[in-house]
């Protein structure tokens, strides 16, 4: 999970990260009246999650709070890459002397942690590895090791950051560490860490993400997902606890295990090139176990989607046996006709592997509406792009 | 011969006694797998009866392989506890640890690694968030069906479980040498270069089917890796041409960020070292059929 600055700026603050005083706004208001508690010149910014922000008019400094005011309402409601602005950040206003990079980040490639850290910051870092990679210290983290001072000392010598300030930076280096640590992050970056002409050493803008498998050890980041917005289809699946991610498509589709799904995925957009450009509308895994229940519920998410035409039952039964899958859709338009929810649009279903005769045999008998069985993955795509094309 | 599992293995499960544990243990002694025993700290000293069989549960890895001769632990011990038992086996020493446990938090399995590097890697850890790994007709130590393929000479690796069923299914007609199936998170033990050297070292396996997904660039590497190392045939598949960039596809690792690990760069760089990449699962079965009697 991606999180906001502001909520970035919060953990690194707990953490004991300088960060500069501000507060979230969601109304020009209330932007007014934080910039009223800071006193003096204040930072609007744009809370979306994506980069670009400054270019993009999301960032204006306000030299009282009526100007805070006048700024927060041009910034909010800003498309920024497609990111609504719902709500903006109230900061003071800093004086900067100097600007670095500097990130703890997930290294898949090495399977350990690595610090990337700069003196040239404010800039994008990829950037700035392309074209001096000289000036970019890459250092891996031993996660047993982690970060001290001693390791800090070595980072910030690394980075080229200036002698003056590197104990300084140091102790943020460390305070950055304990936050990657204890938030069970996979990034925290920070860009730019600032210089002040006092020389303290600042997180002046804050990028974290975390990693969503901790969630049984970290009660609060519950509360950091911003539930306004998430897709509304999306919401609805969470809440049903199934892995769906929503797309641009016109085929609904529903497998068993992330690999199969994306390859599904994958193989309905090669067919839809012969049906009229037809794309698959959502990702959902509905996992090993394909129970009735799962089942329904996923079926339910997909019918309450506007675009979807056709949809796509695609199940290799491995460990879950095809009679059992077979069984659990029979009983899912069951329990959804039950509901009072009916399946509108027509149903592709491939059921193969383990037990798949009996489970075809299943379905046959079921006789169920608008349900046609094709037993082969590629035929089925074919099939399913094809209906949904004629629907379009 | 077969790789990293085979006839001689003897199997001990993490987290047997579990519901997990004991759903699985049933079906992997039921394909055959030798199983000696459990792992519980909790239940040390105590027996279970699975498939009619009494194993007896022991409250480490060190003590279960003192008293059985295991040279193999499966583990579907929960997220939380996972790091414990991952450290246990390694400390253990124990050759072969498969870790099926899926959602462990990923500091944790940063931290695993480096604890077995740290011991000289003498355990080698599949996984985790994996199927785990089948020598069919030898062994099976994991979740992967026993049924869907017999004994044959395609050695098989994947980030993906149903994938590789899905594969298996459709070359079941040849049958393979093994299946390993190393995972889709972030952080794995096993990669995909490691399984390629394996089968590339097996007498047994005479083609090699690869199966990647989204996200990271260990295809990429792979790639590499083929170009220098490998002689046998590979036929290649990626998953996730159509994911768009900055959404997770129920894998934690299956996320492309930026212009990284996007399907297509990994299809690129793998038919730029002679990998046949097949553009659905049939397709890239039938690609090493053909392989395959070409031998």
């Amino acid at each position: 999970m991606d999180l906001y600055e502001y909520q970035a700026k919060d953990l690194f603050a707990e953490h004991g990260v300088p960060v500069l005083p501000g507060a979230v706004a969601a109304t020009p208001e209330e932007a007014k009246a934080e910039a009223e508690k800071l006193g003096g010149p204040v930072v609007i910014k744009a809370q979306v999650k994506t980069g670009g922000r400054g270019k993009a008019g999301g960032v204006k400094l306000a030299d009282n709070p009526d100007d805070a005011k006048a700024k927060a309402e041009a910034i909010l409601g800003l498309d920024i890459k497609g990111h609504i602005t719902r709500r903006v950040l109230v900061a003071e206003a800093s004086d900067i002397s100097e600007e670095y990079y500097f990130s703890f980040l997930l290294d898949r490639a090495n399977r350990t942690f690595l610090c990337i850290a700069s003196a040239e910051g404010g800039v994008e870092i990829e950037e700035v590895a392309r074209t001096n990679p000289d000036a970019v210290a890459k250092i891996a983290i031993d996660p047993l090791a982690g970060v001290d001072r001693r390791k800090a000392a070595e980072i910030v010598a690394a980075a080229n950051y200036p002698e003056a300030i590197r104990p300084q930076a140091a102790e943020v280096v460390v305070k950055l560490w304990e936050t990657f640590v204890a938030e069970d992050a996979t990034l925290v970056e920070v860009n730019p860490m600032v210089r002040d002409p006092q020389d303290n050493v600042i997180a002046l803008d804050g990028k974290v993400t975390l990693d969503e498998n901790a969630s049984f050890r970290q009660p609060t980041h519950a509360g950091l997902v911003d539930a306004e917005a998430e897709d509304p289809l999306e919401a609805m699946a969470k809440a049903k606890d199934l892995n769906y991610v929503k797309l641009d498509g016109q085929v609904g589709i529903i497998g068993n295990g992330a690999g199969l799904v994306m390859s599904t995925l994958d193989v309905v957009a090669y067919a839809g090139e012969k049906h009229g450009g037809v794309k698959p509308a959502n990702f959902l895994d509905i996992g090993g176990g394909a129970s009735a229940d799962v089942m329904a519920a996923g079926l339910e998410v997909i019918m309450s989607d506007e675009d979807v035409k056709s949809v796509f039952v695609n199940v290799f039964g491995g460990i879950t046996a095809c009679d059992a899958v077979a069984n659990g859709i029979v009983q899912a338009f069951k329990l959804l006709d039950e509901r009072g929810e009916s399946i509108s649009r027509p149903l592709v279903v491939r059921l193969d592997g383990n037990n798949a005769d009996e489970g075809r045999r299943i379905l046959d008998e079921a006789n169920l509406p608008g349900l046609l069985r094709v037993d082969t993955m590629d035929g089925a795509a074919d099939k399913v792009a094809e209906l949904a094309n004629r629907a379009v | 011969m077969a790789i990293f599992l085979d006839e001689n293995s003897k199997i001990i499960v993490q987290g047997m006694t579990g519901s997990e544990g004991t759903k699985h243990t049933a079906r992997m002694l039921r394909s055959g797998a030798n199983i000696v025993g459990g792992v519980n700290a909790r239940k040390a000293g105590t027996t279970a009866e699975i498939e009619g069989k009494q194993l007896p549960v022991f409250g480490t890895v060190k003590e279960a392989m003192s008293e059985t001769g295991a040279n193999v632990s499966v583990l579907f011990v929960p997220p939380k506890f996972a790091k414990d038992a991952v450290f246990e086996a390694v400390d253990a020493e124990i050759p072969l640890a498969v870790v099926i446990t899926e959602g462990i938090p990923v500091h944790d399995a940063a931290t695993f690694w480096a604890h077995a590097c740290a011991k000289g890697n003498k355990t080698r850890i599949v996984g985790p968030n994996c199927p785990g790994v089948i020598s069919p007709g030898k062994s099976n130590a994991g979740i992967i069906p026993a049924d869907i393929t017999g004994p044959g000479r395609i050695g098989l690796v994947s980030k993906s479980g149903t994938l590789t069923y899905q594969l298996m299914y459709e070359l079941r007609d040849i049958g393979f040498s093994s299946a390993v199936g190393i995972g889709g998170d972030p952080i794995i033990g096993t990669t995909h270069i490691d399984a390629l050297e394996a089968f590339q070292n097996d007498p047994e396996t005479d083609v090699i089917v690869m199966i990647g997904e989204i996200g990271g660039d260990a295809e990429e590497r792979a790639a590499d890796y083929i170009k220098d190392n490998v002689t046998k045939p590979v036929v290649g598949y990626v998953a996730g041409f159509t994911a768009p960039e900055g959404k997770t596809m129920g894998h934690a690792g299956a996320i492309v960020s930026g212009s990284s690990g996007t399907a297509a760069a990994k299809k690129e760089a793998l038919e730029a070292v002679g990998v046949r990449v097949g553009k659905t699962p049939s397709e890239t079965a039938e690609l090493a059929r053909e392989l395959y009697k070409e031998q």
